[in-house]
């Protein structure tokens, strides 16, 4: 049996780690080095570092960024934000990553899925679905959560899957930063659309809410980062509240 | 102590080296046959597709030369897909010959949800010295979607779906399903416990 994995994340900008909310009033939290070995010590399953401002800045010092966290981690790195191609991928795998995840690319060329997965394996591509309440269930929306794609976020993990994507990370954007907790009604959908593993993330606050993302969500695993940057809980005394409520996690 | 990376085109071999550097190992890339001579202990890494594994060792000519640096007694580890290898075949690709030094056949894990991703524990059959000091019920990071059923040289086994070998030993040869290089401090353990062992 897998355990349920906790993953915090690295929002960053030039460097830095940035957190307010995650499209919106960012502000500085700390150094990303400094963070990645914290938790890794207390007890991260994995990390996700993410270059929010891939789209403004250039691409090396996001590369930088990632070297340095790489450095102090003995648990596996995600790292992404405006992966476009094949090489670009290559740029943060050979940084020291070892999954890539892509979003706006792949849904303006889903192509990019099977590049990339043929190249990596599907164990190295993540592809991330920011969502939002729609009309009729929830749409996909791209660039950091600012422009909408009409697509429906269920159809386009779907095909993420069938065109190599080997895990989900998947965001609601009316919930992100928002301390509401998970949006369990899409991540439970998303589970059950897809066969393989997803990622929650956006709108952890509580222990409570990890505990329903994994109990009601069915998620692999729950990205959360203010919540661990502003020491509001650590990740061993996470672990000890999921495992105490009988859910599996690795302490 | 000097370790060789069997490199056959992988892109991620920075894990495995940033984790034997850690663990104390010199770390070298090998790209071809005539490097893996003097080797004494050479570490096979893996992601990807078994066809891809396969037929970039034999253009590379390193089928015979990983076979005969174990035949003189190097110590091999395996990783992942460098596992798999080590099998006569996969169900990944089914007109692919693997190394074939142990007997079955790599095969598709039985579970709905794959890849086999995340952490899980092993549990021991039989103690080798490269997994002294680790627990059975250890929790290792697994990212995979084919792994070999047990067989005679399994030493610790690992369950998705259905029970499969996780780790195997067969004289200077050793392999493991997961990724010790991103397994926390039990899998800097393993790789210390590899180096540690009796070239």
């Amino acid at each position: 049996m897998l355990a349920r994995r906790i993953v915090p994340c690295l929002d960053t900008d030039a460097g830095w780690v940035v957190k307010g909310r995650r499209f919106r009033h960012l502000r500085p939290m700390g150094d990303p080095a400094e963070l990645a070995r914290r938790y890794d010590a207390e007890g991260a399953d994995e990390l996700v570092v993410l270059d929010i401002a891939a789209s403004r800045d250039g691409r090396a010092t996001f590369l930088d960024t990632i070297r340095r966290v790489a450095a102090q981690l003995s648990i596996p790195l995600t790292a992404g934000g405006g992966i476009g191609s094949v090489a670009q991928a290559r740029a943060v795998l050979q940084a020291g990553a070892d999954k890539i995840t892509v979003n706006t690319a792949a849904v303006e060329r889903p192509a990019l899925i099977t590049e990339l997965a043929e190249q990596f394996g599907s164990q190295a591509v993540v592809v991330a679905v920011d969502a939002a309440r729609g009309e009729r269930g929830w749409e996909v929306f791209i660039r950091g959560g600012r422009q909408r794609t009409g697509r429906d976020a269920l159809g386009w993990a779907r095909e993420a899957v069938q065109r190599g994507a080997g895990e989900l990370l998947v965001t609601s954007i009316d919930q992100d930063g928002t301390g509401q907790g998970f949006a369990l009604p899409l991540i439970r959908a998303l589970t059950e659309a897809v066969s393989v593993p997803v990622i929650a993330s956006g709108g952890a606050d509580s222990l409570e809410d990890f505990y329903r993302v994994f109990a009601v969500g069915q998620a692999d695993a729950a990205l959360a980062a203010s919540v661990f940057h502003e020491g509001r809980m650590t990740i061993g005394e996470l672990k000890g509240f999921l495992q105490a409520r009988g859910l599996l996690v690795r302490v | 102590m000097k370790v060789a990376v069997v490199d056959y085109g992988a892109s991620n071999l920075f894990s495995v080296e940033r984790a034997l550097v850690r663990v104390g190992a010199r770390p070298e890339r090998v790209r071809q046959a005539q490097a893996l001579a003097q080797a004494e202990k050479i570490v096979l890494p893996g992601v990807g597709h078994f066809g891809a594994l396969m037929e970039a060792l034999a253009r590379a000519g390193l089928v015979q030369a990983l076979a005969d640096a174990v035949a003189r007694g190097a110590a091999l580890l395996g990783i992942c897909l460098g596992l798999q290898a080590l099998y006569a075949g996969s169900e990944e690709a089914p007109a692919v010959a693997g190394l074939g030094w142990l007997r079955g056949t790599v095969r598709a894990l039985p579970s709905r949800k794959r890849p086999h991703m995340g952490w899980n524990r092993i549990e021991i059959l039989r103690p080798v010295p490269l997994l002294d000091g680790i627990p059975s019920g250890s929790w290792f990071y697994f990212a995979h979607s084919y792994a070999p059923p047990p067989e005679e040289h399994t030493v610790a086994v690992c369950d998705y779906g259905a029970r499969f070998a996780a780790v195997v030993q067969k004289g200077s040869v050793a392999a493991v399903q997961f990724h010790p290089e991103k397994s926390g401090a039990v899998g800097l353990h393993l790789l210390r416990n590899f180096l540690g062992e009796a070239g």
